[in-house]
């Protein structure tokens, strides 16, 4: 048996308001409070970035394992937002946690599916007996261009996964990824924002990759929606993953444990993993959970796990995703949020 | 001057094709428009179409699309006249036919619109406007049709409401036709509710942004007897511009290009527009169907609201305006929308609308525009 043995979560404490953002471009906040269904957001101080948004959440996954760190075999961080573009996120985040040096390492980069891309690999190397554990991140402090319609989604967290055979709190049972080439989203080197294909993101892009890998991963499970306590989807706004959740012929409430987007915001590389962090928080022993998650590009994994006993002794041992969710926070103005995401710079002495 | 006959048409649906070219759009509704004629050659070929080259790229559109239709060497031009390029296009075709120059003709208008984003989609649509006088300054469609909306409103007291049962009521016919971009009804309080665009015209009051094209075959009547087609005669067109700046305007609230062209359209039918039985019109905003009614004489002038309020366009109404949806419903791929217009008027007129037939009808009217009503062209079409 192969599955998560330990996870954890980090929101960071800040937020601003959709109709902070809303003002400051002149837009109308009810279009996209109603039409996307977004109330705020998370955002990172100006001292986070993705490394050390992984580190809290890993720290969390390893005390809710267990674990000697020195028994991590790999560690793996999905980013869009690596700090540098030559220099591994995963070498500082190794090296934070104590994992290192008798480790394996690496970044990974697919749009919003970083992070799932992570922990497949953790977890395939778990499955092959190469490692005893593995770590899988998925952090992101994404980036909006100012008065795009993405600035009013894209936040900050991270949620990280330990695979291993003992002691698991969530087996997996399944996994399928299915992948096109299809250009909906991107960012070229040496661009600040990330470019999008505006309503081609939805069908030809989310939908189709979402409902795929969920089609297929079912298929694969011989199991159906009804089988399935609950369900996460990727979430870059609020109506995308409830349209999904109708297209597979999943009821609401299978979706509500996870879906954090509304006041958290897209985490991108983190978004559908810290569905299933809100999901594990709340998840009894035996229930069936299922992970979609989507990258531009484009792609989807998933993931169909079965929640064990362990679950019980192992929640309270980190903090909750909505313990941070809605817990201390602090709301921004545009002019701190824009000195916060360095949109604005002090002059030079 | 020949009679000249509608002998065939061609449409496919409409919407965001993201897996078809520009040329692939055409040659399909083109073949429609061969296969529904019954014909296999041209004589010549007009296409209208108002800016693919800062659409997709591509000028050079006639020689193009008669390549790709299989038909090398036909003398083959595009035709522009911003959104009323399609209806221009008829007209040139028309006057070809009618001249005894070309026997079977072909009118085409395609616009493939979705492959650029919103910003440059209305940057593009904005080369219609004076771009000295109107474009520099910052102001879009949007914003035009809302300063005409706003003047409308004060003048004569139409309502926002009135506004929007002009998109709810071709909504309601666009429903029906199952090649319309929006093929569904809409709830006036969601026209009410929509996001705001340009005050007081929102998301709903608008016509989209979407791929298509439509085609049609002329030929002389005698030709068309021939053939044993069912006959629909082109019986007037008409054709008249207009400052293209509404600034340069006397009256914002007046679309004086429609007006002349309908009074040239129905004069060569030698028909009153109370003979008229149905309209295709250019809603491409819900102000701008109101002030095409009123130039075309349908009623008063400023009582445009109030006769969509009392039901007189509606299918069952006295003027049926917009059957096929309309440009609000059936989409606005700016270079076909003129020809589209005659398509839709020649199923009603051979009695093949299905359930939104106009029940009776023997003579059709298209009125389509170019930018805030800088060009109209007109045509008249009956039934044999």
């Amino acid at each position: 048996m192969v599955g998560i043995v330990g996870y954890g979560a980090y929101i960071p404490c800040y937020r601003i308001r959709v109709e902070e953002i809303a003002g400051v471009w002149g837009a109308d906040a009810e279009s996209y409070k109603k039409g996307l269904l977004l109330e705020e957001k998370s955002v990172p101080a100006p001292d986070q970035d993705t490394i050390t948004m992984a580190v809290e959440a890993s720290r969390r996954a390893i005390k809710r394992a267990g674990i000697n760190p020195q028994e991590i075999g790999a560690v793996y961080v999905g980013s869009e937002s690596h700090p540098y573009a030559v220099k591994p996120s995963g070498t500082v985040l190794a090296e934070a946690i104590g994992a290192c040096p008798d480790v394996h390492t690496a970044d990974l980069e697919f749009a919003c599916k970083a992070g799932t891309e992570g922990m497949y690999l953790a977890l395939s190397q778990v499955k092959a007996g190469d490692i005893k554990y593995g770590l899988g991140v998925g952090a992101d402090t994404s980036q909006g261009a100012p008065g795009d319609a993405l600035e009013y989604s894209t936040a900050a967290g991270a949620a990280a996964f330990i695979f291993g055979r003992q002691k698991i709190i969530a087996e997996v049972l399944e996994t399928y990824s299915f992948t096109t080439d299809t250009p909906d989203f991107w960012r070229r080197e040496y661009q600040y924002y990330p470019r999008h294909g505006g309503r081609f993101t939805g069908d030809p892009a989310y939908f189709k990759h979402i409902v795929g890998a969920g089609k297929g991963i079912m298929a694969k499970a011989k199991i159906k929606p009804e089988d399935i306590t609950y369900v996460i989807f990727h979430q870059p706004n609020g109506k995308f993953p409830l349209r999904a959740g109708e297209l597979l012929g999943f009821q609401k409430k299978q979706l509500e444990p996870g879906l954090l987007v509304n006041r958290l915001g897209n985490t991108y590389s983190g978004s559908s993993p810290l569905g299933l962090t809100a999901t594990l928080d709340i998840a009894k022993p035996g229930d069936v959970v299922l992970i979609v998650s989507f990258g531009s590009g484009a792609g989807s994994d998933a993931f169909l796990f079965r929640i064990t006993e362990r679950i019980d002794e192992v929640r309270d041992l980190a903090p909750k995703t909505r313990d941070m969710l809605n817990g201390r926070r602090f709301y921004l103005n545009y002019g701190s949020y824009a000195k916060f995401r360095k949109k604005i710079r002090k002059a030079e002495k | 001057m020949r009679d000249v006959a509608i002998i065939g048409v061609g449409m496919a649906k409409w919407g965001e094709l993201w897996e078809k070219s520009l040329r692939q759009i055409f040659v399909e509704t083109a073949l429609n428009a061969l296969d529904d004629a019954g014909v296999d050659r041209l004589d010549a070929m007009y296409v209208g179409s108002m800016s693919s080259g800062l659409f997709v790229g591509q000028e050079h559109l006639g020689s193009l699309l008669a390549d790709y239709l299989g038909q090398k060497a036909l003398p083959a031009a595009r035709v522009e006249s911003a959104c009323a390029s399609g209806g221009l296009a008829l007209r040139l075709g028309f006057i070809d036919v009618a001249s005894g120059m070309n026997d079977v003709v072909m009118v085409a208008g395609v616009e493939k619109m979705t492959d650029l984003n919103p910003n440059e989609a209305t940057y593009a649509l904005g080369t219609a406007a004076d771009q000295e006088y109107e474009g520099y300054h910052g102001i879009t469609f949007p914003g035009l049709y809302a300063l005409i909306a706003r003047a409308h409103m004060e003048r004569y007291g139409t309502t926002r409401k009135q506004l929007a049962m002009v998109a709810v009521k071709n909504h309601e016919n666009g429903a029906l036709n199952p090649l319309a971009q929006f093929p569904f009804k809409i709830s006036l309080e969601a026209v009410l509710n929509s996001p705001l665009v340009a005050d007081p015209l929102r998301v709903l009051d608008c016509s989209p942004i979407t791929d298509g094209a439509a085609a049609v075959i002329l030929a002389p009547v005698e030709l068309a007897k021939k053939l044993q087609k069912p006959v629909v005669k082109i019986i007037g067109s008409g054709h008249a511009t207009d400052s293209i700046a509404l600034a340069q305007r006397k009256d914002i609230t007046w679309l004086e290009s429609t007006y002349q062209a309908a009074k040239k359209a129905l004069a060569m039918a030698g028909k009153k527009i109370e003979d008229v039985n149905l309209f295709e019109v250019h809603d491409c905003f819900t102000i701008a169907e109101i002030c095409v009614i009123e130039a075309l004489g349908l009623v008063e002038k400023g009582k445009g609201g109030q006769a969509v309020e009392a039901g007189l366009t509606r299918v069952d109404g006295r003027f049926p305006v917009n059957p096929s949806g309309g440009l609000k419903a059936k989409g606005h791929p700016v270079g076909a929308t003129g020809v589209a217009q005659a398509v839709e008027i020649v199923k009603q007129l051979r009695g093949e609308a299905g359930p939104r037939q106009v029940k009776g009808a023997r003579i059709g009217l298209t009125q389509n525009m170019g930018g805030t009503g800088g060009s109209s062209v007109v045509h008249v079409l009956a039934a044999e």
